[in-house]
C-alpha cells in the first residue's frame, strides 16, 4: 500500500435513494469511479441525473443506501471532521453582515476546527490567490457577483482541504465573467494542488477545466463514461477556439445525448 | 463619498422634512384660529397656546407622572421582548415545543389588551407590577412572530455550508441565525417600542393614582382639558423617544441590511 497509489476519492458501487418505501426515486444507481489525488475532475449529465446528489453524497450531505465511498481512506463522516474537503456552492453563500476576510475565517471559528489556527492558510494571502487583493473589508453587496464567487473559493481553501468539491460555482455568473473564473480556477489548482471534483453543466466548462469529465446518464443515475481529455497545449483561454478543443466538447455532446435518451 | 458633513447634513434634513414641518405648524394655527373664531370652550378643546402653558407651568406635575409611565413601558418592553426572543429560539430548534405553545400564544394575542388588564390588576394588585406585565404582553407576540421568522430566515445552502463545516447547533444559532434574524427583530422592535407605552397607560387606566394614564383619567373628569392634552403629548412623546432609540440602534446593528438598501 503506497500513499501513492490511494485515490483521493473513491466511490464503489453507491446507490442513493429519495422518499418513502412505496414511491422511492433513485436518484444514483451502482455508482463507481476514483479521482486520483491533485486530479482535476469536471462532472456533467443531463439536467436530474443526480450529478449534485452523488457531490452531496461525497460531502456527507446526502446519506448513501448501498456502496462505499472513501475520501483518502476514511468514510464522508470522518473526512467531514477532518476537514480533509471543502464545499463552494452555486450560490456565494456569504454571511452579508461580514467582510470578505470575516467570511473567510468563518469555517476557523466553527465546528471542532476552530481553535485549530495553526495548520490554516493565510486570510490575506488567499484574498491575493483569488484576485481580490485589497478588497477585504468590503461587505459582499459591495462586491459583484463573480467577486463574491471568488471570496467564497478562498472560504473553501483556508483550511487547506485536500479535496475541493464545487457545485455549479460559475452557473449563475455570464459567460466573460466564467471564463475569467475557469482560467483562475485552473491556476489556483496549480498553486494549492488541490484535487477537485467540478460539477457543471457547462460541456464547455467541463471539456476546459477536467483532466477527466464523468459523464452521468439519468433515470436512474449511472456512470456512463470517464474520459480522459488532453490537449496539445496548455489550457489558455485560445485553446477554445481549436479544432482539437471542438472535438473534445463535440464528444461530450454526443455522449450527453445518449445520457439523456438511456 | 460616504458621509457628508454634519453642518449639511443638518441643513438638508431640514429641507427634506420642509414639508412635513410646515404642515404642522399650518395644522396648529388653523386649529388656534377654530378655537378662537368659533369661541369654543376650554373644557371642550383647548388652543394650543393654552396645551403649551401647560407644559410651562405645570412641568413639574408632567415630569413627576411622566417617569413611572416610562418606567414601566421600559420594563414591559424588555420583559415582553425578552420572553418572545427566547422562546422563538426554543421553538426554532424544538418543533414539539412550538406545536404546544404556539396555538397559545395566538390565543393570548386574540385577547384585547384592554379586558385582560382589570384580571392582571386583580391578580398582581395597584403597583408596578401589572402595568410591566401589560406593556410586556402587547410587545410579545409580534416579537415572537417576526423573530420566529427571522431565525428561520437561513437559506437551506447556508445551513448545508454550516454541516460541511461541522458546526454545531449553538455556533449556528450565534454565527447565523440571530445575525439574520436580527432585521426581523428591530422590525418588531419598532412596533413594540410605541405599543409598550400604550400598554403601560392602559394599565395606569385601571387602577392607579399615579403615571400620564391616571393623569388621563383625573384631568378627563375634571374637565381640565389643555392638562388632558398636554398629558397625551407626552404620552406620544415617549412613544416617539422610543421608536427613534429603536431605529437608531437598528442602524448601528444591521448596518449591512441598511446599506444595501440605500
Amino acid at each position: 500500500m503506497e500513499s501513492e497509489s490511494v485515490p483521493a476519492i473513491s466511490v464503489d458501487g453507491i446507490s442513493v435513494r429519495f422518499g418513502e418505501l412505496s414511491n422511492r426515486i433513485t436518484a444514483l444507481e451502482n455508482v463507481s469511479f476514483n479521482v486520483p489525488d491533485g486530479s482535476f475532475i469536471t462532472m456533467v449529465g443531463p439536467s436530474g441525473c443526480g450529478k449534485s446528489t452523488l457531490l452531496r453524497a461525497i460531502a456527507d450531505l446526502v446519506p448513501c443506501n448501498e456502496g462505499k465511498i472513501r475520501v483518502f481512506g476514511r468514510t464522508p463522516e470522518e473526512a467531514r471532521l477532518a476537514r480533509d474537503f471543502s464545499f463552494v456552492f452555486q450560490e456565494s453563500t456569504l454571511l452579508p453582515w461580514r467582510t470578505a476576510i470575516e467570511n473567510i475565517t468563518l469555517p476557523l471559528e466553527v465546528g471542532s476546527h476552530s481553535g485549530n489556527v495553526e495548520s490554516h492558510a493565510e486570510p490575506k494571502e488567499l484574498l491575493d490567490l483569488v484576485g481580490l487583493a485589497g478588497r477585504g473589508n468590503a461587505l459582499p453587496h459591495e462586491l459583484s457577483g463573480g467577486m463574491q464567487q471568488r471570496v467564497s473559493i478562498a472560504r473553501a481553501l483556508v483550511c487547506r482541504p485536500r479535496v475541493l468539491l464545487m457545485d455549479e460555482p460559475f452557473g449563475a455568473l455570464d459567460e466573460i465573467t466564467r471564463d475569467k473564473l475557469n482560467q483562475e480556477l485552473l491556476r489556483i489548482w496549480k498553486e494549492t494542488g488541490t484535487t477537485i471534483v467540478f460539477v457543471t453543466h457547462s460541456v464547455p466548462e467541463a471539456a476546459y477545466l477536467g483532466q477527466k469529465c464523468l459523464v452521468l446518464s439519468r433515470n436512474p443515475g449511472r456512470v456512463l463514461e470517464f474520459p480522459v481529455i488532453e490537449y496539445s497545449t496548455p489550457r489558455k483561454p485560445a485553446i477554445r477556439d481549436t479544432l482539437e478543443f471542438v472535438q473534445v466538447t463535440g464528444k461530450l455532446r454526443s455522449l450527453l445525448e445518449r445520457a439523456d435518451q438511456a | 463619498m460616504k458621509k457628508q458633513s454634519t453642518g449639511s447634513n443638518w441643513l438638508s434634513g431640514i429641507k427634506r422634512h420642509f414639508p412635513a414641518i410646515a404642515t404642522v405648524i399650518g395644522l396648529l394655527i388653523l386649529w388656534h384660529l377654530i378655537v378662537t373664531l368659533f369661541g369654543i370652550p376650554t373644557y371642550i378643546a383647548p388652543s394650543p397656546v393654552q396645551v403649551a402653558l401647560v407644559f410651562v407651568e405645570k412641568g413639574d406635575i408632567l415630569w413627576i407622572n411622566f417617569l413611572p409611565t416610562f418606567f414601566e413601558a421600559l420594563s414591559g418592553f424588555i420583559l415582553g421582548n425578552s420572553v418572545a426572543v427566547i422562546l422563538a429560539i426554543w421553538f426554532v430548534h424544538n418543533r414539539m415545543a412550538e406545536r404546544a405553545f404556539y396555538p397559545i400564544a395566538v390565543f393570548i394575542n386574540t385577547i384585547p389588551i384592554i379586558a385582560i388588564a382589570p384580571i392582571l390588576v386583580l391578580i398582581l394588585g395597584n403597583g408596578y407590577a401589572p402595568k410591566i406585565v401589560i406593556a410586556a404582553l402587547i410587545c410579545f407576540f409580534p416579537t415572537l412572530v417576526n423573530m420566529v421568522r427571522g431565525l428561520n430566515a437561513v437559506s437551506p445552502q447556508m445551513l448545508e455550508l454550516m454541516r460541511v463545516l461541522s458546526a454545531t447547533k449553538p455556533e449556528i444559532l450565534w454565527k447565523i441565525r440571530i445575525q439574520s434574524s436580527l432585521p426581523f427583530l428591530f422590525a418588531a422592535l419598532k412596533i413594540a417600542s410605541t405599543t409598550s407605552v400604550i400598554g403601560a397607560i392602559v394599565g395606569e387606566w385601571i387602577g392607579s393614582n399615579y403615571g400620564l394614564g391616571a393623569l388621563i383619567i383625573e384631568a378627563t373628569y375634571n374637565f381640565r382639558s389643555p392638562m388632558l392634552y398636554a398629558t397625551v403629548i407626552t404620552g406620544a412623546s415617549l412613544a416617539v423617544l422610543g421608536f427613534t432609540l429603536t431605529t437608531i440602534a437598528e442602524h448601528h446593528f444591521v448596518k449591512w441590511k441598511s446599506r444595501s438598501i440605500n
